[in-house]
C-alpha cells in the first residue's frame, strides 16, 4: 500500500539551474579578454568614420590618443555643439595639444619616447580645421606619427548621413 | 552512527549570481576599444635645406572642398572613381624607366615613373573629417593596391599581409628580418609619397 502512497499526482520536477553559473561564466570570460578597462571617460560623441585600408596598433603602451567630437548630450548646454578636442578627461584648445603629448611624452619610458604614436580618434562629422590645428600643434612637438582610428569597414559610408 | 549518504551536496544556487556580479562589474568597467586605422606620418616642420624642384606632371593634386567634391589633377572627380586614377597616375611611366609597371600608358603629361610620383592632398577647413579619410583610404588604397600586386608576384603574398605579420608582437625576429626585407623591396617600387599640404582657409579660395 505504501508503494502507490508514495508517488506524488501531478507535481512538475524542479527545473536544473546548475549550467547557469556555467554560462555566465562563459560570458565573463568572453568580456574579460575582449575588453580593456576604461581609462577615462568620454565626454564627446565619438562616431569613428570607417576605412579599408587599416593597419592595427599592435603595442599599447606606445599610443597617446586625442579624442575629438560634439559634446556629449550631459555637456552640450555647458560647451555648446562645436566639436571639441577631449585630452584626458577634459575639454581642451588646440593650443594645449602640444602640452598635453610632451607630458604624456615624458611619463612614458625612456625607450619608448621616440616611437610613441598618436591615435587621432576623430568623430566623422568633425571639420577638419580643428583637426589641421592639431596635426600643426602635432608638428611642432614632432609627433609625427599618428593613426587616424577608424573602425573597418567601407570607406564610403562615411558619405553617407 | 555509520554515514549512509556520501557527503552532503553544497548549494551551488548563489554561484550564479556572484558570476552575475563579476560580469556586471566587468560590463560596466571595461569598454571594447578601437585600436586600428590609417598610420600616416605627418611633415616635420623644418622646411628641408636644400629645395627640390619637382616637376609639375609629376605631381596628382588632389583637393577637397568644403562641400565634399573632390577635384583630381584639376578635374571634377567621383570619390569611386579616385583610386583608379591615382593609381593610374602612379604607374604612369612616362621615362620608360620602370619596368614592373603593367598598365603605364606612357602618357607624356603624367608621371615619370613611380619613385618620382608624388600625390599631394589639399582639403578646406570645413571639410568633413569623414570625407577627409574616405579620400586618404582610396589614396593608400591605391598605392596598397599597386604593392600587393608586386608582392603577389614576387613573393605569392600579398603586401599588407606581410606588414601585418611584420607588426604583430608575436613573429619571431628570424621572419621579421626576413619579412622586412621582402616589404623594403616593394616599398622602393612603389614609396609612398603622399604629402599633406597646409590647409587652406575658406575664405582663400
Amino acid at each position: 500500500m505504501s508503494k502507490f502512497a508514495k508517488k506524488k499526482s501531478g507535481e512538475l520536477p524542479a527545473v536544473s539551474t546548475a549550467s547557469l553559473p556555467d554560462i555566465v561564466f562563459m560570458l565573463l570570460f568572453f568580456f574579460m579578454t575582449v575588453t580593456v578597462m576604461k581609462d577615462n571617460t568620454l565626454k564627446v560623441k565619438n562616431e569613428l568614420p570607417q576605412a579599408s585600408e587599416i593597419k592595427k596598433l599592435e603595442k599599447k603602451d606606445r599610443v597617446i590618443t586625442i579624442y575629438v567630437g560634439a559634446p556629449d548630450d550631459q555637456y552640450a548646454s555647458q560647451y555648446g555643439s562645436e566639436p571639441k578636442i577631449q585630452l584626458n578627461d577634459k575639454f581642451s584648445n588646440a593650443s594645449d595639444v602640444g602640452d598635453f603629448i610632451l607630458m604624456e611624452r615624458a611619463k612614458k619610458h625612456q625607450d619608448l619616447q621616440n616611437v610613441l604614436t598618436t591615435s587621432l580618434k576623430v568623430d566623422r562629422n568633425a571639420n577638419m580645421g580643428l583637426i589641421s590645428d592639431i596635426k600643426q600643434q602635432l608638428r611642432e612637438v614632432n609627433a609625427l606619427k599618428v593613426n587616424y582610428t577608424t573602425y573597418e569597414g567601407d570607406a564610403f559610408n562615411n558619405l553617407k548621413n | 552512527m555509520p554515514r549512509r549518504a556520501g557527503a552532503p551536496e553544497v548549494n551551488a544556487g548563489s554561484m550564479a549570481d556572484i558570476a552575475f556580479l563579476l560580469l556586471i562589474f566587468f560590463l560596466v568597467t571595461t569598454t571594447i576599444e578601437t585600436d586600428a586605422g590609417l598610420d600616416r606620418m605627418l611633415p616635420p616642420i623644418e622646411p628641408p635645406e636644400n629645395d627640390v624642384v619637382i616637376k609639375q606632371k609629376n605631381i596628382f593634386q588632389v583637393n577637397i572642398s568644403k562641400s565634399g567634391q573632390l577635384l583630381a589633377d584639376g578635374n571634377l572627380t567621383e570619390l569611386t572613381a579616385l583610386r583608379e586614377k591615382a593609381m593610374a597616375f602612379l604607374e604612369n611611366n612616362g621615362d620608360g624607366s620602370c619596368n614592373y609597371c603593367r598598365e603605364g600608358k606612357k602618357d607624356p603629361t603624367s608621371s615619370d615613373n613611380p619613385t618620382k610620383a608624388i600625390i599631394s592632398l589639399k582639403n578646406d577647413r570645413e571639410t568633413k573629417y569623414g570625407t577627409y579619410i574616405t579620400v586618404q583610404n582610396e589614396l593608400v588604397g591605391a598605392y596598397n593596391d599597386l604593392r600587393n600586386r608586386e608582392a603577389e608576384r614576387l613573393f605569392k603574398r600579398s603586401f599588407t599581409d606581410m606588414e601585418a605579420e611584420y607588426i604583430k608582437q608575436e613573429t619571431p625576429p628570424s621572419v621579421k628580418a626576413e619579412l622586412k626585407e621582402k616589404i623594403t623591396r616593394i616599398q622602393d617600387m612603389f614609396p609612398q609619397k603622399l604629402s599633406e599640404a597646409e590647409t587652406s582657409s575658406s575664405s582663400s579660395n
